[in-house]
């Protein structure tokens, strides 16, 4: 017992050294550039927190993120790095817009079409992510490379669109299609850029999730597959249907996120629609060591990051992707600390 | 060269591999080392090539003391070693293949490499083509490629580990000339063999490892009989065992032809009825492993029609097995058996066959502390499988099988477990043989075979024997049988 406290003491203090480093790393990098750290870093806190509106924004981006990440946990349960998720949610975005579009003229009432058209984003990013799978069981394609080349098929798909069939009527760029109208977009609370619907299933994603892995048989399945995937199959699970499964599972999510992107956060489609949730999702998952409780405080500082980040080339003319160093120098610090940890027990 | 090792110690955690090892190589001489498997011999031939560090212990050679810290290290000093399984690059072509390991600047020069390729291959008759892939040889050809490798590193000590699984006759031939050439040149040759008549064959002098300790060394000419007693130790004392009387049919191989990539079976028939054992013995990878997955329909036959309860498995996948009530427990626990990271209660919950969506995680805790009572497991539900010492994962895993079965497949049920767990395990076995399932297992332990089994089937190179009533067998007779002597009697399949 003692030794499971003295232990559980030491994780701690590695974290905390691990965040220390990556702030001192984020520090140096700073310096190096010739701008004031502390500044920096209280403007970042200031585009944090500074008003109501910062705070709102940081609520509407986490809502894409969390949803994208609570999804990878079911992939990362079994085991498979679905870096195809940037082009699921391209692709739940897609669908999405794809409905908005055809049905914005037509006399049904918004609600129904929103529904519809957040379900085709789903639909989407399931089709997208059964690609990735369908590839990994059937084609022997890994799923990192089979994901990544379709992320490129995503994105190349967004730009046609937006250049070519949906383009503006006159100018084609890169600033996307046309705003919906707002009757089109999830209702907002007053004066403020955060839907209460977007934080509804935001929350209904990330209970699924907890709830898929934890307490049920398929939850079960993915671990034994994740964990050993020869002995899963030995004791009798279905490994290549369960893989399937998680694919379309976490491309369902993936494709909520889209879906949230074209109707909550953008009201179009867009070029760069993921705004790298996909990737970011990732990085978030391992930093959570993909337990579906933490990624929801994590999610929420990250997206507290991206937005605060904004804040500092106003301010500082710094490029606001000092955001982007602290996110990823992060997580290389933690699962570095991790490793540290890892080396020590096994010397012990 | 000559060397000399001495006190040689080395463990992996509890196991002791080399308990204080003395053995001395000279040049010019071909060295046979014999033993069963998990003898040592692998080990110790690891720590003269730089594989492992022993924990304690000295080599010295030519009388001087040396420390090898890796393989390029052993290289260096002159000694190479051919590894039972080939480690090569198949996906590389031969001469690239054959330049690894060569020291040589960034850019080597393969047309000199070419050139005393194929000059060495000339001197001792090979025939390969240095453009060729590595995947498109024959085992006897990779191990040709690796000698003259070796050779050209200027290797003065050559180590063979079971060279001769897996390759032709003639190829085997060629190997024996090409080695007693090297030694009249004055190399040392070390070869590692369970295999008696090849011992008996090529070797100038014999050492014999059991358990990790020396039991004896003999020179020519062999008395194979006195081999046959080191290797195995003591007589084994036969147990009195009850038998159940077998039933119906369970699972029959017609004129089954197996085959991976180093071993080919042919025309394997035998049938095995409800409560009877079966044991498979033999040196390990010589066909057992390969005659028992086929039975869990884990490995596709190339020929003939497996049958279970008279029904034709051909073109079934493995879950139709599993759905006619056949169980495999593999040999590696962790790996293949067991999922590490799990608890206790999650295994039963994996296989528990509940078709709802929600675990019930009450009645998963119930069942779970069952099974863990019944089959007297020290663990809880909620340890995690790994944390469980060997004889209780071998527990659970006995305690994850379905009932009722009808046939029941094991590796090696009991390896490296005590004795006590031993005797519990199969007295579940047992439990299990009146309930009508029938049992085949793979043992390398001949006294677990003779007592627990009531018909032997025996594997040497890919050859079965037929089925040999344990009553009437000896422990002689199987030795030497997995030592490939005396199989004009009981052959069925040849290659």
């Amino acid at each position: 017992m003692e030794k499971k406290l003295t232990s559980r003491w030491m994780n701690l203090g590695l974290q905390s050294l691990s965040i220390l480093a990556a702030l001192l790393f984020t520090t140096v990098v700073l310096l190096l550039s010739g701008a004031p750290p502390l500044q920096a870093y209280r403007q970042l806190i200031i585009g944090m927190v500074g008003s109501l509106d910062n705070v709102s924004n940081i609520l509407v981006a986490w809502m894409p993120l969390l949803i994208t990440t609570a999804g990878l946990l079911v992939t990362f349960a079994a085991g498979l790095w679905n870096i195809g998720i940037e082009g699921q949610i391209t692709l739940g975005a897609v669908f999405t817009t794809w409905v908005l579009r055809s049905l914005q003229d037509s006399p049904m009432p918004a609600g129904i079409i929103l529904a519809l058209a957040i379900l085709a984003g789903m639909l989407g990013g399931a089709l997208w992510a059964s690609l990735a799978g369908v590839l990994k069981t059937f084609g022997g394609v890994n799923e990192i490379f089979g994901g990544l080349g379709l992320n490129f098929v995503a994105s190349a798909l967004v730009l046609w669109l937006i250049y070519g069939p949906w383009r503006r009527p006159g100018v084609a760029s890169l600033s996307g299609t046309v705003a919906f109208p707002e009757r089109l977009s999830l209702p907002t609370l007053p004066n403020m850029s955060i839907s209460l619907w977007s934080l509804l299933l935001g929350a209904i994603s990330v209970a699924i999730i907890y709830i898929l892995l934890r307490g049920t048989y398929i939850g079960l399945k993915l671990k034994a597959i994740g964990k050993n995937i020869r002995a899963a199959y030995i004791l009798g699970v279905r490994t290549w249907q369960y893989m399937m499964l998680s694919f379309a599972v976490c491309g369902l999510f993936a494709g909520l996120a889209g879906a949230i992107q074209v109707t909550a956060v953008f009201h179009r489609l867009l070029p760069y629609i993921t705004s790298g949730y996909g990737y970011l999702g990732l990085l978030v998952a391992m930093l959570a060591n993909y337990q579906a409780i933490l990624i929801a405080p994590i999610t929420l500082f990250y997206a507290g990051l991206n937005i605060g980040g904004i804040q500092l080339p106003i301010a500082l003319k710094l490029d606001s992707s000092l955001s982007g160093v602290l996110q990823g120098v992060l997580v290389l610090f933690v699962l570095l600390g991790e490793g540290v940890r890892q080396r020590f027990t096994r010397r012990a | 060269m000559q060397i000399d090792l001495i006190d040689i110690h080395k463990s992996f955690g509890p196991v002791y591999a080399n308990k204080g090892l003395n053995l001395t190589f000279s040049s010019g001489k071909i060295h046979g080392i014999l033993g069963e498997n998990g003898a040592g011999k692998s080990t110790l031939m690891k720590i003269l090539s730089g594989f492992f560090k022993a924990d304690r212990g000295e080599i010295h050679l030519d009388g001087k003391p040396v420390t090898i810290h890796s393989p390029a290290d052993a290289i260096q000093y002159g000694i190479g070693m051919l590894h039972q399984d080939p480690l090569d690059f198949p996906p590389m072509p031969v001469l690239d293949n054959f330049l690894m390991g060569a020291r040589g600047g960034l850019f080597p020069d393969r047309r000199r490499a070419r050139k005393e390729f194929l000059d060495l291959s000339r001197q001792f008759g090979f025939d390969i083509d240095p453009a060729n892939y590595v995947d498109a040889l024959t085992v006897g050809e990779r191990q040709q490629l690796e000698i003259l490798r070796l050779l050209w590193l200027g290797v003065e000590v050559l180590i063979l580990d079971e060279p001769t699984t897996g390759i032709s006759a003639a190829q085997k031939k060629k190997l024996f000339i090409t080695l007693r050439k090297l030694a009249s040149e004055g190399k040392t040759i070390i070869f590692v063999s369970h295999k008696l008549e090849e011992v008996g064959e090529l070797c100038d002098r014999v050492s014999v490892l059991r358990a990790g300790e020396l039991v004896g060394e003999m020179n020519p000419p062999f008395d194979n009989n006195r081999l046959i007693a080191w290797m195995f130790g003591k007589p084994v004392v036969k147990q009195e065992q009850q038998r159940v009387q077998p039933g119906e049919d369970v699972i029959e191989l017609r004129h089954v032809a197996l085959e991976d990539y180093r071993l080919k079976m042919n025309d394997i028939n035998v049938k095995v009825r409800s409560g009877e054992v079966i044991g498979l013995a033999g040196m390990e990878g010589s066909g057992q492993a390969l005659f028992l997955r086929a039975c869990a329909g884990l490995l596709r036959p190339v020929g003939g029609e497996i049958l279970i309860h008279g029904e034709s498995m051909t073109g079934q996948p493995y879950r139709s097995f599993l759905r006619r009530g056949v169980a495999y427990l593999p040999a590696s626990r962790l790996e293949e058996g067991l999922v590490p990271g799990l608890t206790l209660m999650e295994h039963f919950s994996l296989i528990d066959g509940n078709r709802g969506l929600f675990i019930n995680q009450k009645q998963a805790m119930e069942t779970c502390n069952q099974r863990i009572q019944e089959f007297n497991i020290h663990g809880r539900a909620t340890s995690p499988v790994e944390s469980l010492s060997g004889g209780n994962q071998q527990r659970a895993l006995l305690a994850l099988l379905k009932n009722p079965l009808s046939l029941i497949l094991l590796e090696h049920p009991t390896r490296g477990l005590d004795i006590e767990s031993t005797i519990y395990i199969w007295s579940k076995l047992k439990a299990r043989c009146r309930d009508g399932a029938a049992i085949i297992f793979i043992s390398s332990d001949l006294e677990e075979i003779l007592s627990y089994s009531d018909r032997i089937l025996v594997f040497f190179s890919g050859q079965v024997s037929d089925p040999l009533e344990s009553d009437s067998t000896t422990v002689e007779e199987l030795g030497e049988l997995i030592g490939g002597r005396g199989w004009q009697k009981v052959a069925t399949s040849q290659e």
